[in-house]
């Protein structure tokens, strides 16, 4: 198949293209979130994205939530923000750092003034993002455009046969284009975390790997508390046939085909080192793992799904795909892409890539995904400890 | 081309995955290796449902699977040849 060179998305300030064009009511913090959902409630073409959290965290903790919350304002998908919080110090600075994309962004805060003022204060301006993002229009943009972010979910053997591989293959084809990857997942790579550092382009990439790995292995480990059956893997997982973590840790790593990673971002962080393919330390935790990625600036998600997981999230359409049969038939509202035949051997990786490839193309010209249509979106914080 | 009861990613691999919806006791499988486009055949001991491995050996405690070519997990119980292999007699060598 040749591929197409280009996708419809939205021109962004910063150069970036969205292949969405939200406007999004950011809140701060927890107490926040009645305001911003007022607010969207009054406004059509807005939306907004509460949280549970953004008081009295404190040192690397808070520094997440603040590259999270900001991150999330720059994503190309966001054609404008609004930013409410409770009060007006950690409001401005991330309104100030989203107003560097030069995207139209704006902040209040509710102290001293109350929901009510502020939600009609708010309204006002976010009528105003929403009549005014309307009007932007789809532009051609070269494939180069797309950042892509993956990660495979209610996992189970088919997973690891087929439909991670077919994520793999569609890197494989594309990655040489210049579009930018990014996998994660810390935890779920225990089992295959020597063969995936080797996939470290650079050797300070291959050890930083076996550094944010270790990290995050010797925390599982101090706070374990029994044998982690039942989390990891989980129920779900063992129904469908995967016996350990190793054995879903091989499986979860198909999906980066055979490509290189050229660094190690921090959750949340925005990959500076140009095009190619990123691992992100995450939780493998699906909503919070999306969430990290979009916040990194990735523009549509693949979601290989076993057993069905549903995942979705407000910002960043997120395409599911299936081997399993019976997931396929089950559950057929939510898979946009179905590559069962595989295991039949009707279909080879080599037709599932490319099929997938003309899904991701069409959702990135905007058709929406089965999660979006059906109300997904899924938007969760990581947070690192107890706050303060 | 034969129905294809089972795949196993590579070729040093002592287990496969069944891809129909079961196999039954004593049923006469085809197995697909997918790294080298191989067949083989072996028949089943145990009920195993889709997407649940299949002993491609005789196997004893303390063994160690093998599944993509490397290392997923020891043997806790001994598993014959054609018998399902899970949680009940497999364990991660990690947590």
């Amino acid at each position: 198949m040749e591929i197409p060179k280009s996708f419809l998305g939205y021109k962004r300030e910063n150069g970036r293209a969205g292949t969405r064009n939200h406007v999004i009511i950011l809140p701060v913090d927890d107490i926040s979130n009645a305001c911003a959902e007022a607010v969207a409630n009054n406004i059509k073409g807005t939306i907004a994205l509460p949280h549970s959290y953004g008081r009295l965290q404190f040192g690397a903790d808070l520094e997440l939530h603040f590259r999270t919350m900001i991150g999330t304002g720059k994503n190309p998908n966001v054609a404008a923000v609004i930013v409410i919080g409770i009060e007006p110090k950690w409001t401005k600075r991330i309104v100030d750092a989203i107003a560097k994309t030069g995207k139209p962004v704006e902040g209040f805060s509710i102290e001293g003034v109350g929901d009510i003022d502020t939600i009609a204060k708010v309204s006002k301006k976010a009528q105003e993002f929403s009549m005014w993002a309307s009007e932007k229009q789809r532009v051609e943009c070269p494939i180069s455009d797309l950042w892509i972010s993956v990660k495979c979910g209610e996992s189970d053997t088919t997973s690891g046969l087929a439909s991670n591989p077919t994520v793999g293959n569609l890197m494989d084809k594309l990655e040489p284009l210049g579009v930018h990857l990014c996998f994660g997942e810390t935890s779920e790579l225990t089992g295959a975390e020597t063969v995936c550092a080797k996939r470290g382009k650079t050797p300070e990439a291959q050890k930083k790997f076996m550094k944010t790995w270790s990290d995050y292995n010797d925390f599982i480990l101090k706070e374990a508390t029994n044998d982690l059956s039942e989390s990891q893997p989980t129920a779900g997982n063992i129904a469908g046939g995967l016996t350990t973590i190793e054995e879903k840790a091989f499986g979860n790593f198909q999906k980066i085909g055979s490509r290189q990673f050229i660094d190690v971002l921090e959750p949340a962080e925005e990959p500076t080192k140009g095009k190619g393919l990123y691992f992100m330390d995450t939780s493998s935790a699906a909503a919070e793992c999306v969430t990290l990625q979009a916040a990194g600036g990735f523009n549509i998600h693949l979601f290989p799904t076993g057993q069905g997981n549903i995942i979705g999230n407000p910002i960043e359409p997120v395409i599911k795909l299936t081997a399993n049969p019976l997931t396929a038939k089950t559950m057929s509202e939510h898979i946009d892409v179905d590559v069962s035949k595989i295991l039949s051997r009707e279909m080879n990786l080599d037709q599932a890539g490319d099929e997938l490839i003309k899904s991701t193309i069409k959702v990135a010209n905007g058709r929406l995904t089965c999660a979006e249509a059906l109300g997904h979106k899924e938007f969760v914080m990581t947070k690192l400890y107890r706050s303060a | 081309m034969a129905n294809t009861d089972i795949i196993i990613h590579d070729e040093k691999d002592n287990v496969g995955v069944v891809v129909i919806e079961k196999i039954t006791p004593n049923q006469d499988c085809n197995c697909w290796i997918m790294e080298n486009d191989k067949s083989a055949k072996i028949q089943s001991k145990s009920e195993i449902p889709l997407g649940h491995k299949i002993a491609m050996i005789d196997l004893k405690e303390g063994d160690t699977i093998l599944k993509y070519g490397h290392d997923i997990g020891k043997v806790v119980k001994n598993i014959n040849k054609g018998e399902h292999v899970h949680v009940h007699n497999v364990k991660t060598k990690k947590w």
